[in-house]
């Protein structure tokens, strides 16, 4: 592929991922309208004073048109400015910059494990389909999706902190204090996340592998003489590794939703206590602020993989 | 496969079809049973359980399994098999309120897409692609926050971050079916829209969707369980697996075994949910069974 080719591949998919941003930050936005009643009384809190309640209808601008105060949210988020919390009216871009490190690390830690762990077990199924090891890997698959991860989480705990006192139970260090400390208190979190992970992978291989192992190319294959190994490894996987880059962007949107639970079970001072604690309290810049983040996130991954993959396969280019 | 396009050729009643079924699929019927059963107990929980969900027995806090309580007693000395049982009650009411929102949203907005195409496909199919770069629990929580906290709410939540999935997968066989012969010939005798849409399109997009729905059900189970840990759903002293699992949790250094009859139920319920959408999958298969 020509280098002109491939700058018109990356930009062909920025401009289609602006829609995408668009309206999935108006969603962000368009969340204070499923408020019921008046948003300024319900966001003011409880007894709060008229003078409280003109204060926060001028600071959201809720007298303009929504599109206004649409644009004039988008346009302060855009430039690293997401209001301060109700609640302890700190700037919501801080707390967000001092919860995420914690969150990414225990995610991208899980990312890994799923990785380390499914592929191997959906690469030894799908050679062995059928066999005693095909139907072990697909129990464990079947069990990894059904399992509740926070619960896995507090098997864990029981099991690893509190019975063996292996490792701590809650509470989270960050790498630039201390890289063992860190990795200590986010190994566990991580493999209660992973489970799904591990699962997600190990299936999504299989069955494309299965699939390319069954195609006519790898028949006319087989009729040469080539060894089923080096049918596997030279033109199996090669198939595949595309398929991979889905996986992955699929599996980080489910990653940062589900270790918003896991968070809470190890008492972890990251994105999911910060979102939990506001909805609940009904602290909207921070619960806006903090989808606001993820969504750009999930965003920028999937528009990566999407860069890689039409790169990667030059039939889809 | 064979034995299925045998099945569907000598067109048996539909009754004995089922029972075969129930014979060749060994996972999907220990599922069915496992989901009927569970579907039975939850309904009749008032006249099943032993004791009342609520009910304090302050001499049996935290005790052990015994004949009194076959399943122990929590921290406040509420029976927790009648607990699980109640709690069964509200975790399946909540995804199946979650799955029917997410249905009565996803599949007329899946068939308008798919079905009007051009701009109309185009405009919902970026907003269903926006819908699914969120993180889903995440945006459930979000709007669970903004509609105020509570089970039912929490479940339309989730519902509507469910939608987007079935629109997606309705839409995606609207595109394939719209051009069928028959749909063709409805339109040809003046049939009008709504009518080839409810009578030739949607029976047609019918089976994935059944199978998609059993798969949502075990996701709505989980998010209910994850949503209620985090006190975002039901709000005590009602129990549903995930609060269950939310008391078991504070008392963890102390009684830890609280942990393990709700989590267990969660777990298998959603194995049941998955066994059986998997099993659908295959039964339902139009590809096996036309040809």
């Amino acid at each position: 592929m020509s280098l002109s080719s491939k700058s018109a591949v990356i930009g062909r998919r920025l401009v289609q991922a602006v829609p995408v941003l668009v309206l999935s930050t108006f969603i962000v936005f368009a969340l204070l309208k499923l408020v019921p009643g008046d948003v300024a009384v319900t966001l003011a809190g409880d007894n709060a004073s008229d003078a409280r309640i003109a204060e926060i209808r001028h600071l959201y601008g809720l007298d303009q048109p929504f599109l206004v105060q649409y644009g004039a949210w988008l346009w302060k988020a855009l430039h690293g400015d997401l209001s301060h919390s109700l609640l302890s009216s700190e700037a919501v871009v801080a707390s967000i910059a001092r919860c995420l490190p914690h969150t990414l690390l225990v995610v991208v830690l899980a990312m890994a494990l799923a990785l380390l762990i499914g592929i191997p077990l959906g690469i030894a199924a799908a050679s062995r389909q059928d066999s005693w090891l095909d139907g072990l890997v697909m129990t464990i698959a079947s069990l990894g999706v059904a399992v509740p991860n926070f619960w896995l989480g507090m098997l864990l705990v029981a099991l690893f902190a509190l019975d063996l006192n292996w490792l701590p139970a809650t509470g989270a260090v960050s790498l630039s204090q201390s890289v063992g400390g860190a990795l200590s208190h986010a190994i566990l979190p991580a493999c209660a996340l992973a489970a799904g992970g591990i699962a997600e992978v190990a299936r999504q291989l299989r069955s494309s592998l299965v699939e390319i192992l069954h195609s006519q190319q790898v028949r006319t294959l087989h009729a040469k003489g080539l060894s089923p190994s080096a049918i596997l490894w030279r033109h199996g996987l090669k198939n595949v590794s595309v398929n991979l880059l889905t996986v992955i962007s699929l599996l980080f949107n489910r990653l940062l939703a589900a270790t918003v639970v896991v968070e809470a079970v190890f008492a972890i001072p990251g994105m999911g206590g910060l979102i939990v604690n506001a909805a609940i309290h009904r602290d909207f810049p921070v619960v806006q602020g903090v989808v606001f983040v993820m969504v750009l996130i999930v965003v920028a991954i999937n528009l990566v993989t999407d860069i890689l993959y039409n790169l990667l396969d030059p039939r889809i280019a | 496969m064979a034995e299925v396009a045998i099945m569907a050729d000598r067109r048996p009643g539909r009754l004995s079809g089922f029972a075969r079924w129930f014979r060749s699929d060994p996972r999907g019927a220990v599922s069915l049973t496992f989901l009927v059963a569970l579907v039975a107990v939850s309904t009749l929980a008032p006249w099943v359980a032993p004791q009342s969900p609520t009910a304090q027995d302050f001499n049996a806090m935290m005790a052990p399994m015994s004949a009194e309580h076959w399943l122990g007693a929590d921290d406040l000395g509420r029976d927790v098999l009648s607990r699980l049982i109640h709690g069964g009650m509200a975790s399946l009411y909540a995804s199946f309120l979650a799955v029917a929102v997410a249905v009565v949203i996803g599949v007329p907005v899946g068939l308008l897409a798919g079905y009007l195409g051009g701009w109309v496909d185009a405009v919902i199919s970026r907003i269903i692609d926006s819908f699914l770069s969120f993180p889903a629990i995440v945006l459930a929580i979000a709007v669970t926050g903004a509609l105020g906290i509570g089970l039912t709410n929490g479940m339309i939540s989730v519902g509507i971050v469910f939608a987007p999935q079935l629109a997606r997968l309705v839409r995606a066989r609207t595109l394939v079916v719209r051009h069928e012969l028959y749909v063709d010939s409805a339109r040809c005798f003046g049939a009008s829209t709504s009518r080839i849409l409810w009578r030739h399109v949607l029976p047609n997009t019918i089976q994935p969707v059944i199978v998609q729905v059993t798969l949502l059900l075990a996701g709505a189970l989980l998010a209910e369980a994850s949503l209620s840990f985090l006190g975002l759903g039901i709000q005590p002293p009602n129990a549903s697996w995930g609060a269950m699992l939310a008391r078991a949790y504070q008392n963890m250094e102390i009684a830890p075994e609280q942990m393990y009859p709700p989590g267990l139920a969660i777990l298998l319920t959603a194995l049941a949910f998955n066994g059986l959408g998997e099993s659908l999958r295959v039964a339902l298969d139009p590809t096996m069974k036309r040809r």
